[in-house]
């Protein structure tokens, strides 16, 4: 049997779930839920770069890219602003992150 | 054809289960490595669908930068990883029964779609007028011509990430001691160094 849109489309939807499911099953680690987050960047990546090839049409591949840039700029962001949190409280439980709330 | 099917399974299957021992993972530094893993099944994946240069950006960026980063993150924050995974348990359920309805909606829509007709001769992007390209030269074709200003952005939102983490972590110390280096060359000879004529039998003050 030849491997077809819908196998690629299947695996990204599966690595997608597993993503979201991360993100609620990790409520208090922030570190897993960046995790989680490449996770569902890359399922978004791999629908991309199917559906580019199956269609024959190279946009997907170019903005699957992009992707790549904003998970890179995201991931760093997102670890410095984690570093510097715990250098200023010593914890990144999220359930002590609220010194905004109200 | 077979081969490659076989290959096929073999990184989904990979992709798949390390997804799942990242998020289920005991220990982070597992999870950060497990990461690593999914990302080369990815990576296995493009290439099996003939996206080469995607690929070995795949392996570059995500293997080489944001798992390093990852990785460097979690072993220097010095956490208590088992309260932070005291609600696991609590979690699992609605995660599990959220999880799975988004999935058999993803597999619904999967399974019941098809190309709209006319789609893929209207495929604007496709390589140029029968050559034969490499994947890597035809991504740049469409990269450096249709879409520079959006190359451009791209560029501009890791400079600014970089100016951003590095001004979020850079600190000043007050109670470390540096070398200025312009005092040390700004001295004169006449600030250091003092001729005294000293007499005999008295010693210097």
């Amino acid at each position: 049997m030849a491997i077809g849109l819908a196998h690629y489309l299947t695996v990204a939807a599966i690595l997608f779930t597993l993503g979201i499911f991360g993100i609620f099953l990790n409520r208090k680690n922030v570190i897993i839920m960046l995790m989680s987050i490449e996770l569902m960047l890359l399922a978004v990546s791999i629908n991309l770069v199917a559906f580019s090839v199956f269609l024959n049409n190279l946009v997907g591949q170019a903005f699957a890219m992009f992707v790549l840039t904003v998970a890179a700029a995201e991931a760093a962001i997102g670890l410095a602003i984690l570093v510097v949190y715990f250098r200023n409280r010593g914890t990144i439980a999220v359930e002590d992150i609220n010194m905004m709330k109200g | 054809m077979i081969v490659q099917a076989i290959m096929f399974y073999v990184f989904a299957a990979l992709a798949v289960a390390s997804g799942v021992m990242v998020v289920s993972s005991r220990n982070p530094v597992h999870s950060v490595l497990f990461l690593i893993l999914a990302f080369f099944n990815a990576a296995g994946l493009f290439v099996l669908i003939g996206a080469e240069f995607l690929a070995m950006i795949l392996v570059i960026v995500y293997v080489g930068a944001v798992a390093v980063l990852f990785l460097f993150v979690v072993m220097m924050l010095d956490i208590d990883f088992a309260r932070l995974r005291s609600g696991f348990v609590r979690y699992l359920p609605i995660g599990a029964l959220i999880g799975f309805i988004l999935l058999a909606e993803l597999v619904l829509v999967i399974g019941s779609w098809v190309v709209a007709p006319g789609v893929p001769s209207a495929a604007a992007g496709s390589a140029a007028g029968g050559v034969a390209l490499t994947n890597t030269r035809a991504l740049g074709d469409i990269l450096y011509t249709r879409y520079l200003f959006a190359f451009q952005a791209a560029g501009l939102i890791l400079l600014v990430a970089m100016v951003g983490a590095i001004v979020l972590t850079l600190r000043h110390r007050a109670d470390v001691r540096r070398q200025s280096i312009a005092a040390q060359l700004a001295r004169t000879r006449a600030q250091t160094v003092e001729v005294v004529k000293v007499p005999i039998g008295s010693g210097s003050r």
